[in-house]
C-alpha cells in the first residue's frame, strides 16, 4: 500500500494508506486514549475517548474510526479535547462504583488509569447509582454489572477472535447489559479471553479474584506446560507457606506467538501445581510400603542400586522413559545420562506424533517448517486431521484470525465436522482412517475407491495453485504418509509443514533424542561420532522402544527403569505388576499410577517451577522460567545430576558447568527489575556468564547449541523472551519406524494428559458442562 | 385517527388526497395516482434526479439534506443491488405527519419509492413503518398488495419490462431506529444500533449495497414534482427551500393539526392565524420549531420564516416539522424533564455520552423538579448537555442535548425559581401534555 503523510500535533507521520488515525499516532509516540478500540477487533466508535481535532472537520472525530488521508492535520493536544476526555470519564464514573480499593481490578484498571491521566478530581454526580448484584456465569467467569463500561471488547473477542459468540448485549440505553448465551450462565470454551480483555473489574476470573492485590504479585514470563502449541504466559506469583504460589496466568505483554491468546488450560490449569497432594518428600518402598525418607537417603539408595545393576547386568538391562513435559535441557541431560552413565540406548518417551519420520522426510529441505507465528500470516492453510479447536487451541486461534483479518484460504480435510470448517474455504469430510490415503493421493496417487475422486482432484488442483501454503497435520499421518505429504508440499511453491504433537515439549523430547535409535537432532546412532567424541562414550546398539521396555519388564529382562515425568501404567493401561521385577524409580509431581508401584518416588518440580527451554510442536524454542516453588521438590535436572553423582559419575562431564568467562565489570544490576534483566541477558547470550553449578540448565543449553543441529538460534533473542524457530532441515536424518509407536493423547479443550486431572479448574469446568468426566485421580 | 384540519393559506400538495379515500387504489388512480411513475418510466435516471434537484426538495426527516443530491450519490456503475428505503419510523415528539400520509395516501409513498428506484436503478424498495403504527402497516400491506395485483409492482411494472418490488417492514418500538443506519441494522434483523460513518448509505447501505434512504414525506413529494413540474414545486417555497411541507402544529394553540404550508411561511402567522392563537389569550413562552430535538425559541425569537435557513439563523432547526407552542403558564423545567425522559428511554446505549448523559440528566431533572435541586445542579445540567453535544456516536445525543441547553440557558430563572424546595410555581401538567407523540 502506498504511504500517506499526515501531521499530528505538528509532527510528521507517514503510514500506509488504510491506517487508522489512532494507530498512526502511536507510531510517533502519541497516545490517544481508547476503551472500545482494540487492535484486531471490529471498530465500535462507542466510548468516544479517542476524540481528536481534524482540520476542516467541524466536530471532533474519533481517531479509532478515522482512516488517515493525505495531508490530514490532526491535533490531539487541545483544550477542547482535554475537556471531551475529562467529561467522558466523568460520565462513566457517574454510574460506576467508586470502591476501587475492594475491586479486583484495582491497580490494573484502565478506567483508573484514564481517570488519573484525563479525568477530574471532583465528582459532580449526586444521584443514586444503578445497582445490580454480581453474577457467576461459569466456574471461571464472574460478572459485576455496575463496573461494566460497555466497551464491548468481551463481546467481540468472544465472537470475532474465538468464534464462540457466547456474549451479547441486552436491553438498551442505560439499561444495556452484557449477557451470557444461556440466560444466566455461559456455555462456552471458558478461555477467559473476555476477562483478560475487560478494561475494568466487570469480568473477573473465578480462579484468581480476590486472591491478591495486583501489586503484591511478581510476574514471570514463561511458557504454558499443557498442549504442544507453546503459548507464552505471564504468571503472577506470590509468596506462600509452601514456597511461591502461582495465582494467575495471562499473556500480559502480548509477546510470544500467541499475542493475547491463552486457552482455558493456559489461563487456569497451572493450579495443579498448587495441589496439596503434591509430593514433597522422597518415598522409598520398605516392606512393601512407600515411606517418606530424606533426599539424601533416597538419592544414595537410587545411586547405589543403579550402579549395582549396571555392574551386575550391564546397561542393556536398564531403561529410561522420558517426558513430554520436561525441558529440553532435562531431556537432553536424560538421554545423555542414559547413554553415558547408564550406558544404554534403552530410552524412549510416549510419542504423540511421528517427529522421527517428519525429520526423515524434511532432512536437507530448508524452510520446510512453519512457526506458530507464520500460521497467522500464511496466505493459505491446509489442515489434515486433528481438531485444533480442542487439541491445539492456539493453532485454531491463529488460523481463525488469519482467515478473519487477512482473508487466508483454509482447506480442512477431516473425518469429523470440526469447528474450523466454519472458517474453511473448502471442507472435505473423509472417512475416518483415510487420512493416509489422502496424503498418498496428494503425492500423486489416485483415489482407491473412487468415491470422492472429483472432490479430491479439485482440491488438489486448487492447493497446487497456492503459494506459501502451510500444511498442518495431526497424528493420523505417520511414517511413510509424512513423506508423501512432503512430496506433495514440494510441488506447491513455498509450502511449509507443521506436525502436530500433543504436549508442551513433545517436540523437545524428540529433538533432544529421547529415542532408542536417534541421538539429539535426529542423528542416527551410527552417525553419532560427534556425540561420542564429546561424551567420551556411546553404546552402539539401538535400544528398546517404550513397548520394548515394557515387554522386557514383563519377561524380567529389565532390571531397572527410570521414569521421568511420565505415567506409562495409566497411559498404556498396563497391569500395575508389570514392573514388579524391575527396580523402578519414578520422578513425578504426584503419586501417579506408575509412581504408586515404584520402588523409589522422587518429588519433582513442575515445569512452572524450573527454568530451561521448551520447543513447541512447530519447532519454536522458548524460554521456560521458574515462577512457582514448592518446598521439598527438586527439578528433574537436579535429580538426574544428583543420581549420576551418587553413581560415582563425574558430573562435570555430564553438565559442562564452570565454562564461560567472567565479564561482569561490577556494574550494579540491583536496579533492574522485571523480566528482562538486560545486562544478565546479554552476558548469558554472549556465553560470558559463568555457569556456577552443575544444576544450571544453561550449561546444557550451551552444549545443545553446540551439538544439536537446527538449534543455533539467536541466544540473545531467546534470553530476552522471544520465541526462536529451530531448523529441522538441518537434522541428522531421522528414521521411519513402526507407526504403532505413535500414541496420541487426544486431549480435548479441558483435558491435559494425566496432569489435567489434578487441575481443580479443569475439573469444575468439566463438571459444570457435564462433559465426559475425567478418570478419577488414583491418589485421591 | 386524527381529525383533518384546513386553512386557506395551505397549498395542498402531499396532503391533497387526504380525506378522499385514496388508500383505495381505484380512488388513488382517479386522483391522478401512478401517473407520475408512468411519466418517470421512460425518463433517464439523470433526468429524474435533475427534476428533483430543480424542485429544491430537501429531506423532511430532520436534517434537510437536498434530496436530488442524495440520489445522485448512488454509484450508478456499481454491480451491486441498490435499494430504496422509506423511513416511516416517525417517532420524534411533536411530529405526526408521516402517519397521515401513510393513512390517507399510502400509494403516493409507494409511487415515490418507485420513482426514487428509477432514479438510481434500484429494483426494490422497503417501507419501514414505526412499530407503534401497527394500523398503518395494515393499510400499507393492502396498498402494496393492490399495486402488485394491478401490475404496478412486480416483474413487469406498467408493462414496461422493468422490475420493481416493494416490501414493508415493521419496527419494534425504538426512536433510535429512525436514524438511517440504525434503521438498516433493524431491517437486517439486528439490534437497532447506528453504524460507523463513513461509509454512507448511498455507497454502503442495506446489506452492504448502495441505498437511498428518505423520509415518507420526502418520497411522497416526488410524484408531485414529476407530474406537476419541478419548477412549480420549487416556486411554492423560498430559494434553496423548495416546495411546501407538512407542519405539525401542536401544543397551546386553538387549532392544532397538520397544515401543509409553503416553506418560508412566517412562524408567528402560523401560530396566530393558522393555529388560531393561544387558548385563553395567554402569552407565548416558547416555541419548539421542528420537533422535540430542536432548540426552543423564546417569544421574542418567533418572528422568522419557517424554512431550513430561516430557522437555522434563529439558532434552531426546521427539523421534522413539529411546531410545539408553549404558553406562559408552562413549567420549562418540567418540559425539559419530560423531553429528557423521552431521550433517556430512547437512547440506544451504544456510546458513553448519550447513554450516561441522558440517564444522569434525567435523574437530575427529576430530582430538581421535585424540589430537590441545588444551585450547582443548574450549571451541571448545562455542563452535561454541553459535553454531550457533538460528541456522541449518532445525532440522538445532540437531539437530547440541544433542547436542554436552550432551555437551561434561556430559562435559567425558572430553574432558580425551583430551588430551596420551593414548589413548582408553574403548571406542570400542561408541559406534559405538550408532546403528543411520545412512544410510551
Ligand atoms: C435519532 C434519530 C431519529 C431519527 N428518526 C427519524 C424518523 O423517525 N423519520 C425520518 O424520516 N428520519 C429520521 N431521522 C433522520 C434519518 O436519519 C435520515 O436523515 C432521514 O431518514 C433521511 O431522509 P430525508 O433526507 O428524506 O429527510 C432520525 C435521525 C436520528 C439521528
Ligand atoms: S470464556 Fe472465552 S468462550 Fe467463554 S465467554 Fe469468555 S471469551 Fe467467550
Ligand atoms: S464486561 Fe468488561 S469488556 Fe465487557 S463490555 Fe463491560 S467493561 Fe467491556
Ligand atoms: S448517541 Fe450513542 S447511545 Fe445515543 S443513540 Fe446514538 S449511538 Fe446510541
Ligand atoms: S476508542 Fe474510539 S470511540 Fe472508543
Amino acid at each position: 500500500m502506498p504511504d500517506v503523510n499526515i501531521t499530528v500535533d505538528g509532527k510528521k507521520v507517514t503510514a500506509p494508506a488504510g491506517t487508522l488515525l489512532i494507530e498512526a499516532c502511536k507510531t510517533v509516540g502519541i497516545e490517544v486514549p481508547a476503551f472500545c478500540y482494540y487492535p484486531g477487533l471490529s471498530l465500535q466508535g462507542a466510548c468516544r475517548m479517542c476524540l481528536v481535532k481534524v482540520e476542516k472537520m467541524p466536530k471532533l472525530q474519533t481517531a479509532c474510526t478515522t482512516v488517515i488521508s493525505e495531508g490530514m492535520a490532526v491535533t490531539t493536544d487541545h483544550e477542547e479535547i482535554h475537556q471531551a476526555r475529562k467529561s467522558m470519564v466523568e460520565l462513566l464514573l457517574g454510574n460506576h462504583p467508586l470502591d476501587c480499593p475492594v475491586c479486583d481490578a484495582g491497580g490494573e484498571c484502565e478506567l483508573q488509569d484514564m481517570t488519573f491521566s484525563y479525568g477530574a478530581s471532583e465528582s459532580k454526580y449526586t444521584e443514586a447509582k444503578n445497582h445490580k448484584e454480581e453474577q457467576q456465569w461459569s466456574p471461571v467467569v464472574f460478572f459485576d454489572r455496575p463496573r461494566c463500561i460497555l466497551c464491548y471488547r468481551c463481546v467481540r473477542v468472544c465472537d470475532e477472535a474465538m468464534d464462540v459468540a457466547a456474549l451479547g448485549i441486552q436491553n438498551r440505553g442505560s439499561g444495556s447489559v452484557i449477557a451470557p448465551n444461556m440466560g444466566d450462565h455461559l456455555d462456552c470454551e471458558e478461555c477467559g479471553m473476555c476477562i483478560d480483555i475487560c478494561p475494568v473489574g466487570a469480568l473477573t476470573s473465578g480462579a484468581y479474584r480476590y486472591k491478591t492485590r495486583p501489586w503484591e504479585m511478581n510476574h514471570v514470563a514463561t511458557a504454558c506446560t499443557h498442549c504442544g502449541d507453546g503459548c507464552k504466559t505471564t504468571l503472577g506469583v506470590r509468596r506462600s507457606e509452601t514456597g511461591m504460589e502461582i495465582v494467575r496466568g495471562d499473556n500480559r505483554d502480548k509477546s510470544g506467538p500467541n499475542g493475547d491468546f491463552l486457552c482455558v488450560k493456559g489461563r487456569y490449569a497451572f493450579d495443579f501445581a498448587n495441589r496439596t497432594d503434591r509430593l514433597t518428600q522422597p518415598l522409598v518402598r520398605r516392606n512393601g510400603k512407600l515411606v517418606p525418607v530424606t533426599w539424601d537417603e533416597a538419592l544414595t539408595y537410587v545411586g547405589q542400586k543403579l550402579a549395582e545393576i549396571r555392574s551386575q547386568s550391564g546397561g542393556a538391562s536398564m531403561g529410561v522413559i522420558g517426558s513430554n513435559r520436561t525441558t529440553n535441557e532435562e531431556n537432553y541431560l536424560l538421554q545423555k545420562f542414559a547413554r553415558v552413565v547408564l550406558q544404554t540406548n534403552n530410552i524412549d518417551h510416549q510419542r504423540t506424533a511421528d517427529f522421527a519420520a517428519f525429520a526423515a522426510a524434511l532432512a536437507g529441505r530448508p524452510d520446510a517448517t512453519a512457526s506458530a507465528r507464520e500460521v497467522f500470516d500464511a496466505p493459505a492453510i491446509l489442515l489434515i486431521g486433528n481438531d485444533p479447536t480442542e487439541q491445539h487451541p492456539l493453532l485454531a486461534y491463529q488460523i481463525r484470525n488469519n482467515v478473519r483479518l487477512h482473508k487466508a484460504r483454509l482447506y480442512v480435510v477431516n473425518s469429523e465436522s470440526v469447528k474450523l470448517r466454519r472458517q474453511a474455504t473448502l471442507f472435505s469430510q473423509i472417512p475416518s482412517g483415510s487420512e493416509a490415503a489422502f496424503a498418498a493421493f496428494l503425492a500423486g496417487g489416485d483415489v482407491a475407491n473412487g468415491a470422492n475422486r472429483d472432490e479430491w482432484n479439485a482440491l488438489r488442483d486448487q492447493l497446487r495453485k497456492e503459494t506459501g501454503l502451510v500444511i498442518a497435520f495431526g497424528s493420523e499421518l505417520r511414517g511413510a504418509s509424512i513423506a508423501s505429504l512432503n512430496k506433495f508440499a514440494l510441488s506447491v511453491q513455498g509450502a511449509k509443514l507443521i506436525c502436530l504433537a500433543d504436549y508442551a515439549n513433545s517436540r523437545g523430547a524428540a529433538d533432544m533424542g529421547v529415542y532408542p535409535d536417534l541421538l539429539p537432532g535426529y542423528v542416527p546412532l551410527i552417525q553419532g561420532s560427534k556425540f561420542k567424541a564429546e561424551w567420551g562414550t556411546l553404546p552402539d546398539a539401538a535400544g528398546l522402544t517404550l513397548p520394548g521396555m515394557v515387554d522386557a519388564a514383563k519377561s524380567c529382562k529389565l532390571k531397572a527403569l527410570l521414569v521421568v515425568g511420565a505415567n506409562p501404567v495409566f497411559r498404556m493401561k498396563l497391569d500395575p505388576a508389570t514392573f514388579a521385577n524391575s527396580f523402578l524409580v519414578v520422578q513425578d509431581l504426584f503419586l501417579s499410577e506408575t509412581a504408586a508401584v515404584a520402588d523409589v518416588v522422587l518429588p519433582a518440580a513442575s515445569a512452572y517451577e524450573k527454568s530451561g527451554t521448551f520447543t513447541n510442536t512447530y519447532g519454536d524454542v522458548q524460554l521456560v522460567k521458574q515462577a512457582g516453588e514448592i518446598t521439598g521438590t527438586k527439578s528433574d535436572f537436579e535429580i538426574i545430576v544428583r543420581i549420576a553423582e551418587r553413581m560415582g559419575y563425574d558430573v562435570a562431564k555430564l553438565v559442562p558447568f564452570g565454562s564461560g568467562s567472567r565479564a561482569d565489570m561490577g556494574q550494579s544490576r540491583g536496579a533492574q527489575s522485571g523480566e528482562a534483566d538486560r545486562h544478565a541477558v546479554w552476558l548469558e547470550a554472549q556465553g560470558l556468564e559463568l555457569k556456577m553449578n552443575p544444576f544450571d540448565p544453561t550449561a546444557v543449553f550451551d552444549e545443545i547449541q553446540r551439538l544439536v543441529p537446527g538449534y543455533q538460534v539467536s541466544r540473545l533473542n531467546l534470553m530476552a523472551g522471544n520465541d526462536q524457530h529451530t531448523r529441522l532441515d538441518q537434522n541428522g536424518g531421522g528414521a521411519v519406524g513402526d507407526p504403532a509407536l505413535i500414541q496420541p493423547a487426544n486431549d480435548g479443550l479441558f483435558s491435559s494428559g494425566s496432569t489435567g486431572r489434578y487441575s481443580k479448574t479443569l475439573n469444575t469446568v468439566m463438571e459444570n458442562r457435564n462433559r465426559v468426566e475425567m478418570p478419577k485421580v488414583a491418589a485421591d | 385517527m386524527a381529525d383533518l384540519v384546513s386553512h386557506p393559506d395551505e397549498i395542498k400538495v402531499v396532503s391533497k388526497r387526504f380525506g378522499q379515500g385514496a388508500a383505495d387504489i381505484d380512488r388513488y388512480l382517479a386522483l391522478d395516482g401512478y401517473k407520475a411513475a408512468q411519466k418517470a418510466l421512460p425518463m433517464t435516471p439523470d433526468a429524474i434526479i435533475n427534476e428533483v434537484k430543480t424542485s429544491g426538495l430537501r429531506g423532511r426527516g430532520g436534517a434537510g439534506f437536498p434530496t436530488g443530491m442524495k440520489w445522485s450519490f448512488v454509484p450508478k456503475d456499481s454491480p451491486k443491488q441498490k435499494y430504496i428505503l422509506c423511513n416511516g419510523d416517525e417517532s420524534e415528539p411533536g411530529t405526526c405527519k408521516d402517519r397521515l400520509i401513510l393513512e390517507h395516501d399510502p400509494h403516493s409513498v409507494i409511487e415515490g419509492v418507485m420513482i426514487a428506484g428509477l432514479a438510481v436503478n434500484a429494483e426494490s424498495g422497503y417501507i419501514y413503518i414505526r412499530g407503534e403504527y401497527r394500523y398503518l402497516s395494515i393499510i400499507m400491506q393492502k396498498a402494496i398488495k393492490d399495486a402488485y395485483a394491478r401490475g404496478f409492482l412486480g416483474k413487469n411494472i406498467f408493462g414496461s419490462g422493468k422490475k420493481f418490488d416493494v416490501y414493508w417492514h415493521g419496527g419494534a418500538g425504538a426512536y433510535e431506529v429512525g436514524e438511517e443506519s440504525a434503521l438498516m441494522e433493524s431491517l437486517e434483523g439486528k439490534r437497532g444500533i447506528p453504524r460507523i460513518k463513513p461509509p454512507f448509505p448511498a455507497v454502503v447501505g442495506l446489506w452492504g449495497s448502495p441505498t437511498v434512504i428518505n423520509n415518507v414525506e420526502t418520497l411522497a413529494s416526488a410524484p408531485h414534482i414529476i407530474l406537476d413540474g419541478a419548477q412549480k414545486f420549487a416556486d411554492y417555497g423560498t430559494p434553496k427551500n423548495g416546495g411546501v411541507r407538512l407542519f405539525c402544529l401542536s401544543g397551546h394553540v386553538n387549532k392544532p393539526g397538520v397544515y401543509e404550508l409553503p416553506l418560508g411561511y412566517s412562524l408567528k402567522k402560523m401560530i396566530y392565524e393558522v393555529g388560531g392563537g393561544i387558548p385563553g389569550g395567554k402569552k407565548i413562552k416558547a416555541v419548539v420549531p421542528g420537533g422535540s430535538s430542536t432548540p426552543v425559541l423564546t417569544a421574542d425569537e418567533i418572528d422568522i420564516a419557517m424554512d431550513f435557513d430561516g430557522v437555522a439563523k434563529a439558532g434552531s432547526m426546521l427539523g421534522s416539522g413539529g411546531v410545539v407552542v408553549i404558553d406562559e403558564s408552562t413549567c420549562m423545567v418540567r418540559f425539559a424533564q419530560y423531553i429528557m425522559k423521552f431521550y433517556q428511554h430512547e437512547s440506544c446505549g451504544w456510546c458513553i455520552p448519550c447513554r450516561e448523559g441522558t440517564d444522569w440528566l434525567k435523574k437530575t431533572l427529576d430530582r430538581f423538579h421535585a424540589g430537590g435541586g441545588v444551585k450547582k445542579d443548574i450549571n451541571n445540567i448545562q455542563y452535561l448537555a454541553e459535553n454531550m453535544m457533538g460528541r456522541t456516536f449518532c445525532p440522538l445525543g445532540d437531539a437530547a442535548a440541544m433542547p436542554t441547553i436552550s432551555i437551561v440557558t434561556k430559562f435559567r430563572k425558572e430553574f432558580e425559581d425551583h430551588l430551596e424546595g420551593r414548589p413548582c410555581p408553574y403548571d406542570p401538567v400542561g408541559s406534559v401534555r405538550l408532546l403528543p407523540v411520545l412512544s410510551h
